[in-house]
């Protein structure tokens, strides 16, 4: 499809462009031209008022606790101070991402968090996909329904919750120490050393999301055409054929759309998770970005560096999500509202 | 009864034994322990220290770690706390969400499209810790319930799915009461949602585990513990009850809490925050595939 478009390009670019565009906007000014306009507006707002009205709530608190705070972004300009207030707070212009553009600890953040996203993208992400062909292959539907409630079920559970469980099986107290200290080996506290870190918070997020994740793999493994699996094996593929050159393509769109979004996102890792462990593992291994943003805020007081830190941040991953977007349309897949 | 299609080889027995074990150590990795925690929390002081940790074959059981938790005070409390933020924030999220999708459910009417954008471009970006803490510190909800349950109110994606949902119910279902003179407020009432119990019951789910579970929010906005919701209080007594967090986030000791509670007491805390999502979750889940699947596909 690419190739094509591009191939016609020289001999459409004189035509095409200029006759959409046209006729764009004639469909365009059909329906707004002055004259005509008073008439349907009125009758639409006599036709539409309880649907606006309905549609209210939800896009007004949408409008006060997700737009109107973009506003409080204009602190990471200034030297602000809770107890003189936005308006009163000298304007420092951009000396606090100076700062920051200096600033090992913001570096090291951003370090952990690539290195995160890094490691998880190997080693969690292609979790779902076994696991929803490992599930796909249970022929008793019964079975197979109960083993997918019980693999969706910790995407329920809190942060709190499984970092709780985690602590009771891999801490200092938990049930792999004493087990090893029962058959007289010396006890492991996985949950505060800075060096497994990386291996425990991926464990969590597959111990916590990997089956939920299967349902957009399970969904497309429905999708694709049980006669071809039919074909091949009366052709004499094996079922690791069968797999490899019908399954595997059957996924390729998801799995393509899924990692474009996933490295859209790739400066987010989860806060909570990170929060809740930060201090038991320390900061050179634990400190991600929107850690970063909390501590030197909330905790040190410095609130137009953390605001800084966290706009730099947002700005960054909303390049990155656009970009990700570009690239899924690019692939011929919807992009953005597939988020789940 | 299988249902292995006639082309189909027959599984080895090697190939079926083995897949028979991976499943069973994946949901095993899930059961397994929540069975212990539950145990634990059910066992006698003398069982837990007897096992030296978490109980794994019962031997005394007791219902003293609940007693004891339920006797009033700090856990008792943000049970409390946590019950009422989560019946009204769902209350409030999931009216203001069906709301909302079905205003925005036909395509052509007056604002349709730049009022979905609006929803649609909560996707491409939060707001940021700082300047919401601002945003609710001006308000005045420092210290409120409210500061748990407006900010996140509305989900772009709940409202996303619940819209798909009502936009594949046929037109003509609806036409014929509007013809009748039925508002849209009735035709929402009484003919779309009660096509819609599914989605609105997952929907609905995704609010309340979301309420139920919330954390964060309660650690920025709450500065008096008296106040704290339940999951507050497991990190603080199960997590850092046994030093595994050493530093603090802003949040002040408890008064009147002088030992680190009982391992029983701890799993008793755990179990109390896990029970509501266990008790509902099998009503729910033969619904949630189809929810999940068609926000999926039609957002």
């Amino acid at each position: 499809m690419l190739r094509n478009d591009t191939k016609t390009g020289p001999a459409g670019d004189l035509t095409s462009p200029a006759g959409t565009g046209t006729s764009k906007d004639v469909r365009k000014r059909g329906p707004r031209t002055r004259r005509t306009r008073p008439q349907p507006l009125r009758s639409r707002l006599k036709r539409d008022w309880q649907l606006l009205l309905m549609a209210f709530p939800a896009v007004g608190l949408l409008i006060v606790f997700h737009y109107v705070p973009l506003l409080g972004n204009v602190i990471a300009f200034q030297d602000y101070s809770p107890y003189v207030g936005v308006a009163e707070s000298p304007w420092v212009g951009f000396t606090n991402f100076q700062w920051l553009m200096f600033d090992d600890s913001f570096w090291d953040a951003t370090l952990n968090t690539l290195a995160i996203t890094t490691f998880q993208l190997i080693f969690y992400f292609p979790v779902p996909i076994m696991l929803a062909v490992l599930l796909d292959s249970v022929v008793r539907p019964r079975l197979r329904l109960f083993i997918q409630g019980i693999v969706y079920m910790p995407h329920f559970f809190s942060w709190v919750l499984v970092v709780t469980l985690f602590q009771q099986m891999f801490g200092g107290a938990g049930l792999l120490s004493q087990t090893l200290r029962d058959n007289g080996y010396d006890g492991v506290d996985l949950m505060t050393n800075p060096d497994t870190f990386i291996a425990l918070v991926t464990a969590e997020t597959i111990w916590k999301d990997a089956g939920w994740g299967t349902i957009i793999f399970l969904a497309a493994l429905a999708a694709i055409n049980q006669n071809l699996y039919e074909a091949a094996a009366v052709d004499g593929a094996s079922r690791w054929r069968r797999l490899w050159h019908i399954t595997l393509p059957g996924l390729r769109p998801v799995i393509v759309l899924l990692l474009i979004l996933r490295l859209g996102e790739a400066l987010n890792v989860g806060f909570e998770q990170f929060f809740l462990q930060r201090d038991a593992v320390g900061r050179d291994a634990a400190e991600v970005l929107d850690t970063f943003v909390y501590w030197r805020t909330l905790l040190t007081g410095e609130w137009s560096y953390g605001a800084a830190a966290g706009l730099v941040k947002g700005l960054v991953g909303l390049i990155l999500i656009l970009v990700a977007n570009k690239v899924a349309h690019r692939f011929g897949e919807q992009g953005i509202y597939k988020r789940s | 009864m299988t249902t292995l299609p006639p082309w189909a080889e027959r599984p080895s027995r090697v190939g079926g034994l083995l897949k028979g074990l991976l499943l069973t150590i994946i949901v095993a990795s899930v059961l397994f322990p929540i069975y212990m925690v539950v145990l634990t929390s059910l066992s006698t002081q003398e069982a837990v220290t007897a096992s030296g940790g978490l109980v794994i074959k019962p031997s005394g059981l007791s219902l003293a770690a609940y007693r004891e938790l339920f006797a009033g005070g700090v856990v008792t409390r943000s049970v409390g706390v946590s019950l009422g933020v989560t019946l009204v924030g769902t209350a409030i999220s999931l009216s203001v969400t069906v709301l909302a999708a079905y205003g925005l459910s036909r395509p052509g009417s007056l604002l349709h499209r730049p009022l979905l954008f609006l929803v649609l471009l909560t996707f491409l970006f939060g707001p940021g810790l700082i300047p919401n803490y601002l945003l609710v510190s001006s308000l005045g909800l420092i210290d409120t319930y409210w500061s748990l349950i407006l900010p996140g109110a509305v989900t772009a994606f709940n409202l996303v799915v619940m819209r798909a949902f009502f936009m594949n119910i046929p037109e003509e279902v609806s036409d014929s009461a509007r013809i009748d003179g039925a508002s849209e407020f009735a035709i929402l009432r009484k003919i779309v949602l009660p096509m819609s119990k599914g989605v609105t019951a997952v929907i609905g789910l995704f609010y309340a585990v979301g309420y139920w579970n919330s954390f964060f929010n309660a650690v920025l906005y709450l500065n008096d513990n008296a106040k704290w919701p339940l999951q507050v209080v497991l990190r603080q007594y199960v997590l850092q009850g046994q030093a595994l967090i050493v530093g603090q986030s802003g949040v002040g000791t408890v008064p009147g809490q002088s030992l680190p509670p009982s391992l029983a007491i701890q799993m008793a805390i755990v179990v109390v925050a896990l029970l509501p999502i266990l008790f509902v979750y099998p009503f729910v889940q033969r619904h949630l595939t189809k929810g999940v699947i068609i926000g999926a596909i039609k957002g």
